[in-house]
């Protein structure tokens, strides 16, 4: 298992009540009544400890890109603030600024996306050192280090290479190579394996789990299947409909799901295991629209325990045990 | 009761590439019997689209049947005129595509779709058509009240229902499924999964469904075909091939699932180096330059199917050991690369 985190007290992010609210559709929309904004991120409160690694967990829609976003700076809150080692996020300018940039990386879901398709994996490297302003003639240590570290046999051979002549998995470490090249504290993995096949996908979520314990990284790991997020992260965030249901412990959740929208989400995850249960899901059918969430609890019209208070009041994130849950019947 | 319905017979689908051709699918055989769904599993490039498309017809331009036998209900599909099959198509084979729920046209209203096929391919009557577009969105669970609906108003898995809905519009007895739940997420992939099994179970029709996700296979078929780079590496009931996989490729590929109900400390097992080149496929057995197991012969000659248990078939050199086999591949040394 992994070394304890080296955690100073402080944490790394402090996020309190951060909000992210786009504005869709038209005059059109609002014409039809229907409220124009999407709540992506909703009061989203959580601290991320150094070293720590958190899955956000959720299905589609529930805002666990914008959420990443939001941390990288990729996007600007509409509301609430970001702290990163105690400094608002959205105040950094300049040369404090590019450092955050440096800090901090995404790793993208499609490793083809994710790459220009006429860059070398060399040129693809070397971006990010260039923008850092690293000189050149160090570019190219740095970036057979950065391969090694990803596990990818000698690296040479891959270096004139274009993106179609690599596999899938080997793609992929390379663009885990070029988030880790400039030493990053912090990533954001977003769905980094669900384009890969299964006999590869192993390979690359060990390489991520080993290379962020050798750096210390802190990370946050999206996917809606929680067996992945189980593989990696010691600690779960479950988001709905922009904010957390619940938040705590991989390990507890997987066996003892609170939040019934936990306990759906639990059941619902596959497995290669010919005995299980086909019970139907604890979840009424199909996702709300977001841009008109139920009043109350956001989760109560596909809630098997919905009652009266869940329509009139949001239920806060409070303590349970080990964890915090957002539900009235906690 | 296990009446065979379909039957794969050596296979073989090519595609012209520049001057050559390519052997996509090389040589697969599998049976579906009559009311079951089999599960054709594999990594992404192993066939698996070619031969769902072979089934139905409906190939790439470059693609061509050089070989095989595919016998439905007793005719030869890749023997039929294209009017025949046509008229087969809809009727009695019906195909969902992969990525079918992007396939749906944008510019037209779902039911306007349901429509084409219901009167242009089955004749009905604008009336008939009307009700037999409400009692399919009954049976995939979608309000009636959204027959008027264009596809971008739906989700996803919405869209997947539809796809599904489609496919069932003329009563087909076999429904051909290409990657029906791969790119939703792991509350809808369940509920689609639910639904095409309850269907398939009241309407009594036969499924091939395609997934590269044993889990999927697991949680809903009755049959596995495990391909491997066009050729088929194991064959049997589902329990049989997921609690005794006998072929070293899916022993590998049951290590290198995450599951959540095994032990935390679990670690997963990558099987090293990828599937062979289709467009020079290395002599012997394909699975040969990445399997633990190899042995002299298996770089030189095609391993034949083996039958290790009534039903189960394994295309592997060493199947006869396949009980010890399983034993080493638990561990995690046995899959490290030597170099
Ligand atoms: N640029 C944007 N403009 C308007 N709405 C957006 C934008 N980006 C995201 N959204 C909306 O915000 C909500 C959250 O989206 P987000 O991409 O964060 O979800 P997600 O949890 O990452 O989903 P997925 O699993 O599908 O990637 C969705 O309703 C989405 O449609
Ligand atoms: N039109 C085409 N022309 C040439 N080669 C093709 C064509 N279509 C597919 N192939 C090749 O044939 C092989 C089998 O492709 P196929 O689409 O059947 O795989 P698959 O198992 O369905 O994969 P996936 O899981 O990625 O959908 C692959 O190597 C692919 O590159
Ligand atoms: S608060 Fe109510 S509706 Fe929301 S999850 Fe809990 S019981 Fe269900
Ligand atoms: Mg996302
Ligand atoms: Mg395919």
């Amino acid at each position: 298992m992994r070394p304890p985190a080296t955690d100073t007290g402080e944490p790394l992010f402090s996020i309190r009540e951060a909000r992210l609210h786009y504005r869709v559709g038209g005059a059109l929309s609002a014409l039809r009544g229907r409220s124009s904004v999407v709540k992506a991120v909703d009061g989203v409160s959580f601290a991320i400890a150094r070293g720590e690694s958190i899955g956000l967990l959720g299905e589609s829609g529930c805002g666990k890109t914008s959420m990443g976003r939001l941390l990288l700076k990729l996007e600007k809150p509409t509301g609430g603030e970001i702290l990163f080692d105690g400094e608002d996020v959205s105040r950094l300018k300049g040369k404090a600024l590019r450092r955050y940039r440096a800090r901090t990386q995404l790793i993208f879901q499609n490793p083809f996306d994710a790459v220009n398709p006429r860059f070398t994996i060399r040129a693809i490297l070397a971006e990010p050192l260039e923008n850092a302003g690293v000189p050149r003639a160090g570019h190219e240590a740095r970036i057979v280090d950065a391969l090694e570290l990803v596990r990818l046999p000698q690296p040479a051979q891959y270096l004139d290479r274009y993106p179609h002549q690599l596999s899938g998995g080997q793609l992929q470490r390379v663009v885990m190579a070029r988030a880790l090249i400039l030493q990053p504290e912090f990533v954001v993995a977003d769905e980094p394996v669900s384009m890969l096949d299964v006999s590869v996908r192993a390979g690359v979520l060990n390489v991520f789990r080993d290379v962020r314990d050798r750096l210390g990284l802190t990370a946050i790991y999206i996917s809606h299947d929680l067996a992945l997020v189980r593989y990696v992260c010691e600690r779960t965030i479950v988001m709905y409909l922009g904010k957390v249901m619940e938040d705590g412990p991989t390990e507890d959740i997987v066996h003892e799901p609170l939040h019934p929208y936990s306990k759906a989400l639990v059941a619902a995850v596959p497995v290669p295991n010919p005995h299980q249960s086909h019970d139907p899901l604890p979840i009424g059918r199909g996702a709300p629209d977001p841009r008109n969430p139920p009043s109350g609890c956001v989760f109560r019209d596909r809630c098997p325990h919905a009652f009266d208070r869940c329509a009139s009041e949001v239920p806060a994130l409070r303590d349970a045990g080990t964890r915090q849950v957002a539900c009235h019947l906690f | 009761m296990t009446e065979t319905f379909l039957s794969v017979r050596d296979l073989k689908v090519s595609y012209r590439v520049g001057r050559g051709s390519l052997d996509a699918v090389d040589g697969v055989s599998f049976d579906v019997p009559r009311g079951s769904i089999v599960g054709l599993v594999g990594e992404s490039g192993c066939g698996k689209t070619t031969v769902a498309r072979a089934l139905t017809r409906v190939m790439a331009d470059n693609a061509f049947i050089s070989g095989g036998r595919m016998l439905f209900d007793g005719r030869d599909l890749a023997a039929l005129s294209e009017r025949d099959m046509n008229a087969l198509r809809w009727r009695e084979i019906a195909f969902i595509p992969q990525s079918a729920m992007n396939s749906l046209d944008p510019v037209y209203t779902v039911e306007y779709q349901l429509n084409e096929v219901l009167r242009l391919r089955g004749g009905l009557g604008r009336a008939q058509a009307r009700k037999r577009c409400e009692e399919l969105f009954e049976m995939v669970g979608i309000e009636v009240g959204r027959l008027r609906d264009y596809p971008h108003q739906f989700s996803g898995g919405m869209r997947q229902r539809v796809a599904i809905a489609l496919a069932l519009a003329l009563n087909p007895k076999l429904v051909i499924a290409d990657e029906p739940v791969t790119a939703l997420d792991v509350i809808v992939q369940r509920q689609i999964l639910d639904q095409l099994r309850d269907l398939q179970r009241q309407l009594g029709i036969s499924v091939i469904l395609v997934t590269h996700d044993i889990s999927v296979v697991a949680y809903i078929c009755d049959r596995t075909v495990v391909m491997y780079a066009g050729h088929v590496a194991e064959q049997g009931t589902m329990e049989a091939t997921l609690t005794q996989p006998s072929h070293p490729y899916s022993m590998g590929l049951r290590n290198a699932f995450p599951d959540l109900q095994g032990a935390a400390s679990g670690v997963l097992t990558p099987i090293e180096g990828a599937p062979p080149s289709l467009a020079d496929p290395p002599p012997g057995c394909r699975f040969a330059p990445r399997c633990p197991f190899s042995i002299e012969v298996c770089a030189s000659v095609t391993p034949p199917q083996v039958e290790v248990e009534p039903g189960h078939f394994a295309a592997c050199h060493r199947a006869g050991e396949a009980p010890a086999l399983r034993e080493r591949a638990r561990h995690v040394s046995t899959w490290m690369a030597e170099a």
